[in-house]
């Protein structure tokens, strides 16, 4: 069994929660207790029935609003698979946490009002998620019940979509009619929409193929963490930790440690009290190298035939997170992996107009707004291309002053 | 492409590790707080999977509230012998004698609200910069909503509405002196995830975690064990009974449920088809819809 990471997206009100609460509901997901904590609360559907949404909006603010605020992570499984959700807000000011429940899924859920189609939500949580990389989305019509079930509606609706998926090159798009309300469609085919021949959403998602996404073959592992226990038995004991991030590394492969270029030879893969062969890509090991080079945490161990990206001038695609807008007069810190250096963003190519997706040029970067800009590192960073390798090809930036984590940078291409 | 075998045990432990891991690269002085319970006995072979032929590049802390089960202390005595590594104790009864918490009073009087105070001395004492805690997503709504890296004020305050963006599996551990970050290994990790991975890693756990006969009272609608530390009068009927724990805390506030569940395998089956989640046996969670929010943004756990 593996586990399967989605996030759903959406305006306000188009049935997110709603549409978790119900797949939660309908495969049993919810216990007795947490069922009573529902039916005693005072937030109730108009004809009385439980809200389904109250299961994912947890902070006192956002049942207070009714809205959601931050990422809730909920969790369930089936026979199939286990799935980990995250019920991501819609506003546009929390963008942001979108981004973070977005980053580390890989599939997503866009919802459309059915009595409304594409709206502006719709582009730009479609662009998060081309930006993101996310390799399946589901298009899911919501409360159809409200349009009487209607096919015209869903085909009219799903045309305008595959407009904008195309212009966005979105490659693997489903579409699915359903009622998160009414449960149309989410675990059960539905009955009052015969004229739909596909399956149901929980169907979908329990089949997807995972195999395909984030497969880079190229072996990269960033090291965490070097174990030297300096003991009279282990006195010459040097593992570097890390986890593969990529592809594999087997015993006696030639592997180079950037930035130094230093190479070497596997000598032993350790996993606790195993000793296997071979290190996969999701995996966390120790690997023990034949020679003494020097390797320090921020190090990256990669195969020497297939070596990444090693530059200290980047193009990258930037989420601004801050209220403090960008201020390219000053140095942040860059972090990739385990890896801290400083930084300046040298130069904005552009910025999206996330709404009509077109690019502008701009001067100012401020709180969710997306672009192209050009990062300028103090140490060479070791990355691939983040359409090839999401998990080598991510960084964000960090402004000293206040520590937060203030942009998410995907890398395009090195400068030079 | 080769293929290998990597479930989703696998990958839950892969990314603990990888956790476990950035808190030894990027902090000065991190701590594991141990309750004693499944989750945080997870978290240490988790550490001794990241980080051994190594030692612990951090002291295991066990706030202690004085209201112990005995076998959870036993345990902890035996299990720190075992892998050598340091202990610390926070004790409840030291902030009590100190007058800097009162002791609850009344029928329902537990310390576990007391913990956040000896908590916070503790951390203040040792100037830990990071508390890795066993706490995950699937317990509670609001800690539904936390970061894997938990940025905490100085007065140990968590302020839902100010979390840091927390993007791929990249964790920002950075903080300003006073600050502390409480990060959580395990945050993905369902409570079935964590009886399966004990089951499949042969991990010893607490006596008490499995079907034994004691002597309870009701209490709430709930079986709680007949101790001194809760405040009996003649209206509670001792009896005795079969049961089991499905969380370790505080002796007066954990409710026991009945079981014959002896092996691990008996309660993974009962947990599977259990209705009621593992936090509906915490009195302390009843109090109210933001109880868990309320005591976050307080500083506990
Ligand atoms: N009629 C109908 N109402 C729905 C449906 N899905 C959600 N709603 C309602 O739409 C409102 C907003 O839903 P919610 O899940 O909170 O939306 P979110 O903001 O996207 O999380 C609530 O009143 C829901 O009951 C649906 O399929 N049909
Ligand atoms: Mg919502």
């Amino acid at each position: 069994m593996n586990i399967l990471k989605f996030f759903t997206a959406g305006s306000v009100d188009d049935g997110k929660s709603t549409l978790i609460g119900r797949l939660l509901y309908d495969t049993d997901s919810i216990l007795a207790d947490q069922l009573e904590a529902l039916q005693n609360s005072n937030r109730k559907n108009d004809d009385g029935t439980i809200d389904l949404a109250i299961l994912t909006d947890g902070l006192r603010a956002e049942r207070e609003q009714g809205i959601t605020i931050d990422v809730a992570y909920k969790y369930f499984q089936t026979d199939k698979r286990k799935f980990i959700i995250a019920d991501t807000p819609g506003h546009i000011q929390y963008t942001r946490n979108m981004v973070t429940g977005a980053s580390t899924a890989n599939l997503a859920i866009i919802l459309i009002d059915a009595r409304n189609g594409v709206v502006e939500q719709t582009i730009r949580h479609s662009y998060l998620v081309s930006l993101l990389g996310i390799k399946h989305l589901v298009v899911c019509i919501n409360k159809m019940d409200m349009v009487d079930y209607s096919g015209e509606v869903y085909n009219s609706i799903i045309d305008k979509y595959k407009v904008l998926a195309q212009q966005l090159k979105l490659a693997a798009v489903t579409y699915i009619p359903v009622s998160a309300l009414k449960g149309d469609n989410i675990v059960q085919n539905s009955e009052r929409m015969d004229w739909y021949e596909g399956e149901s959403l929980l169907h979908f998602l329990e089949q997807v193929d995972t195999d395909n996404l984030d497969k880079s073959q190229l072996a990269r592992m960033p090291v965490q963490w070097v174990i030297r226990p300096q003991t009279d038995e282990l006195h010459d004991y040097r593992g570097y930790a890390g986890r593969v991030l990529s592809g594999t590394f087997k015993l006696n492969d030639r592997v180079t440690v950037l930035p130094s270029g230093a190479s070497s030879t596997i000598e032993k893969i350790e996993f606790f009290d195993q000793t296997p062969d071979a290190a996969h890509a999701g995996q966390s090991v120790t690997i023990h190298l034949k020679d003494d080079v020097d390797i320090s945490r921020g190090d990256t161990i990669v195969n020497a035939s297939a070596l990444p990206q090693a530059s200290k001038l980047i193009e990258a695609d930037l989420c601004w997170m801050d209220g403090r807008a960008l201020d390219t007069s000053i140095m942040y810190l860059i972090q990739h992996n385990s890896k801290v250096t400083k930084c300046k963003i040298s130069e904005i190519l552009h910025k999206v107009d996330i709404n009509t997706l077109e690019k502008h040029p701009a001067d100012e970067f401020k709180l969710n707004d997306i672009g192209r800009v050009i990062v300028k590192t103090a140490d060479a960073l070791a990355f691939d291309l983040y359409d090839d390798n999401r998990a080598n090809g991510s960084a964000i930036l960090i402004d000293s002053r206040t520590n937060l984590t203030v942009g998410a940078l995907m890398f395009r291409a090195a400068v030079e | 492409m080769s293929t290998y075998n990597f479930d989703y045990l696998d990958e839950l432990e892969a990314e603990a590790i990888h956790i476990l891991r950035e808190v030894a690269g990027q902090f000065e002085k991190p701590a594991l707080l141990f309750s004693g319970g499944k989750d945080s006995i997870t978290l240490v072979r988790l550490a001794e999977k990241a980080f051994r032929p190594g030692k612990f590049p951090f002291p295991l802390v066990h706030i202690d509230t004085g209201h112990n089960f005995q076998e959870t202390i036993d345990y902890r005595d035996k299990m720190i012998k075992r892998i050598g590594e340091k202990l610390i104790v926070g004790s409840v009864q030291e902030s009590i004698d100190q007058g800097k918490v009162v002791e609850q009073k009344g029928k329902n009087a537990s310390r576990n609200a007391l913990q956040t105070v000896t908590l916070l001395d503790t951390i203040a004492k040792y100037e830990f910069d990071a508390c890795i805690g066993g706490a995950r997503r699937d317990e509670e709504k609001a800690r539904a909503k936390e970061r894997i890296f938990s940025v905490r004020d100085e007065f140990g305050q968590w302020d839902p509405k100010r979390q840091r963006p927390e993007l791929w599996n990249i964790y920002n551990g950075k903080i300003h002196k006073g600050e502390n970050v409480r990060i959580f290994p395990i945050s993905n990790w369902t409570e079935l995830d964590v009886w399966n991975y004990i089951r499949r890693e042969n991990i010893e756990l607490p006596s008490i975690y499995f079907a034994h006969e004691r002597e309870v009272i009701t209490r709430n609608g709930q079986l709680m064990a007949a101790s001194p530390f809760l405040n009996m009068d003649d209206e509670d009927v001792v009896f005795r009974k079969q049961v089991r724990f499905r969380t370790v805390g505080d002796m007066s506030c954990t409710a026991a449920v009945e079981s014959e569940a002896t092996l691990i395998d008996d309660i993974i089956s009962e947990i599977s088809e259990s209705k009621i989640s593992e936090r509906g046996a915490r009195m302390d969670d009843k109090v109210s819809e933001a109880a868990m929010e309320d005591r976050k943004k307080g500083g506990y756990f």
